[in-house]
């Protein structure tokens, strides 16, 4: 059945049309197509994924994006983003199957915060390292807000963060480690966040926690893509849209980068909020101060052991070598390196059978400017990605065993990387700063969703193409 | 469908959007919500695959009516009284 909706029933034309198949694209595309939509997702890349993607080099499986999958949940648990997704796809528990991570560290000069999927770990903790805050720091997980006030209709969701920590705790070095996380993991602002953005990072990274299937975000993506496929959707890579077309105030379909055309009763954008504006022909000029301005450079190593053999057995290590934390894009340099993340895929906990993973692995990421990266000539932007790679390893090493003794093989994507897979402006990673949550656009028939819609990383994207899709594809 | 087929689809519906629930114990009077960890995604979904599977159309307005098991059947038995079960 097609929708009954459907003013054209032509052999080329969609119900819906989604835009990107990353996380989000593809969950929404997977909704519509189990309730016998025509959909077709396009995708300007020769590849699935966007953001979160993987790739093979001199033999070897890389992964962009995946550090963690945040929103851990044990098998068979009803609630929380999670178990929402797996049912909503109509997946079973073993298609995310999801090792934990052995323990995570925020580490400050002087200072070291533990915390893994158990928050009594992190507790004890701050009870340890600030005895007079933990009853503050309990207040604080009292006052969150649910995951079903997210819809930004709860007055406090635009509050700062900052400022209801402060109201709990009094101790500024503690609110400064607590945010550090949460803002690596999901916050599209500098220096602050919005209370209810705090709220969905703090339950997805301290109270549901990390995890990650055994063999990465390849996992996901390939059960995303069969399952959408085998429901007869359809997907089409090196399909750019160039526009979107619009006839008497309502998208009629799209125009691909060749020329093609094809038509659609609606269309469902991953794009990003400005960069799907632009795409519209009834529109000339888009506001881009409102998109994005974080991006990342990530400094691989390969090393010829495993993390434990040197005594660094943490998942992920969220550092900062001050007592302030900077988060916001360096604007005169092309990376920041006095805090960043740096993360083992080998220090999670499989399954027996599984094994281990072929190589040591260690992920630093860390702060970089976008428009710096995009200006430099080739050779020079070669040459930096060397240099920035040493710097941030440098870094990284104050907080953890020096491993470069042991590094066999690097590799480094930098914001110009991320922009060519996701085509967001700035290679943005959290998307826009304020987001669009419900999702609508200046044009009845076109919706957004992915990070300028609303929750971010892998889980957030997966649920954002549900609810999205859910919202205005659906319902009649 | 009889009462009772209508039933069986309500509770193979209730499966498949939510395998790992116990419905065995499910108690018709009872509201789902009370019984079941369903929210209005959850709903939608029962409407959705209602109209996936027997093109039993329910407008918004009357989802109310999908509360419990008793008044979801008791919604549909001249809905789907002349569907023939597969």
């Amino acid at each position: 059945m097609t929708d009954p909706n459907a003013a054209n029933s032509s052999i080329d034309h969609y119900d819906t049309i989604i835009i990107g198949a990353g996380m989000s694209g593809l969950a929404a595309g997977i909704r519509l197509a189990h309730y016998d939509q025509r959909v077709c997702i396009l995708e300007r890349h020769y590849t699935i994924g966007g953001l979160n993607s993987f790739y093979r080099m001199g033999g070897r499986d890389y992964d962009v994006g995946l550090h963690a999958m945040t929103n851990f949940a044990k098998r068979g648990t009803k609630k929380g983003p999670l178990a929402k997704l797996i049912r909503q796809l109509r997946f079973r528990w073993d298609d995310f199957k999801l090792a934990e991570q052995i323990g995570s560290s925020i580490r400050f000069p002087g200072v070291s915060l533990d915390f893994n999927n158990d928050i009594g770990l992190l507790e004890n903790e701050i009870a340890e390292r600030f005895p007079g805050q933990v009853d503050g720091f309990r207040s604080l997980c009292d006052s969150l807000l649910d995951y079903s006030d997210m819809d930004g209709a709860d007055e406090r969701f635009m509050r700062s963060a900052r400022e209801v920590m402060a109201e709990h705790i009094s101790e500024p070095l503690l609110i400064e480690m607590l945010l550090c996380p949460l803002m690596w993991y999901g916050n599209a602002r500098e220096n602050d966040m919005d209370f209810g953005q705090f709220c969905i990072m703090f339950r997805a990274c301290y109270l549901e926690g990390f995890g990650r299937p055994f063999k990465g975000v390849r996992v996901i993506l390939k059960n995303l893509v069969r399952k959408f496929r085998g429901l007869g959707g359809e997907l089409k890579l090196r399909s750019g849209v160039s526009k979107i077309h619009v006839e008497g105030g309502r998208a009629v379909g799209v125009v691909l980068d060749n020329g093609t055309e094809l038509t659609a009763t609606r269309i469902l954008s991953s794009a990003g909020n400005v960069e799907t504006m632009r795409m519209c022909d009834d529109i000339t000029e888009v506001d881009v101060a409102r998109a994005g301005k974080l991006s990342f450079i990530e400094s691989i190593s390969i090393l010829d052991r495993m993390p434990q053999s040197f005594g660094f057995d943490r998942t992920i290590v969220f550092y900062n070598d001050s007592d302030a934390f900077h988060w916001k894009r360096p604007d005169d340099e092309l990376c920041d390196a006095r805090t960043g993340v740096i993360c083992s895929p080998n220090n999670y906990i499989y399954e027996d059978d599984e094994g281990a993973l072929p190589d040591g692995v260690l992920r630093i990421t860390t702060l970089a400017n976008h428009d710096r990266w995009c200006e430099l000539p080739e050779a020079k932007y070669q040459a930096e990605k060397v240099r920035q790679y040493d710097l941030a390893v440098a870094s990284s090493v104050r907080f953890m065993p020096d491993f470069r003794q042991y590094v066999v093989d690097t590799d480094v994507f930098t914001p110009k990387t991320i922009r060519r897979f996701t085509w967001h402006d700035n290679g943005a990673v959290y998307g826009a700063p304020t987001k669009q949550l419900d999702g609508t656009t200046h044009l009845p028939n076109v919706f957004l969703c992915g990070t300028d819609q609303g929750f971010v990383g892998i889980v957030g994207a997966i649920v954002s193409g549900i609810s999205m899709a859910n919202r205005h594809c659906l319902q009649p | 469908m009889t009462p009772a087929e209508i039933r069986d689809e309500i509770l193979d519906i209730l499966e498949d959007i939510s395998p790992d629930e116990d419905l065995d114990d499910l108690k018709d009077e009872v509201a789902f919500r009370e019984q079941l960890e369903l929210d209005s995604m959850d709903f939608l979904d029962i409407v959705m695959e209602l109209r996936k599977r027997h093109r039993v159309q329910i407008p918004e307005e009357e989802y109310g009516e999908l509360a419990s098991m008793a008044s979801t059947v008791a919604y549909l038995e001249p809905k789907m009284r002349d569907i023939v079960k597969t």
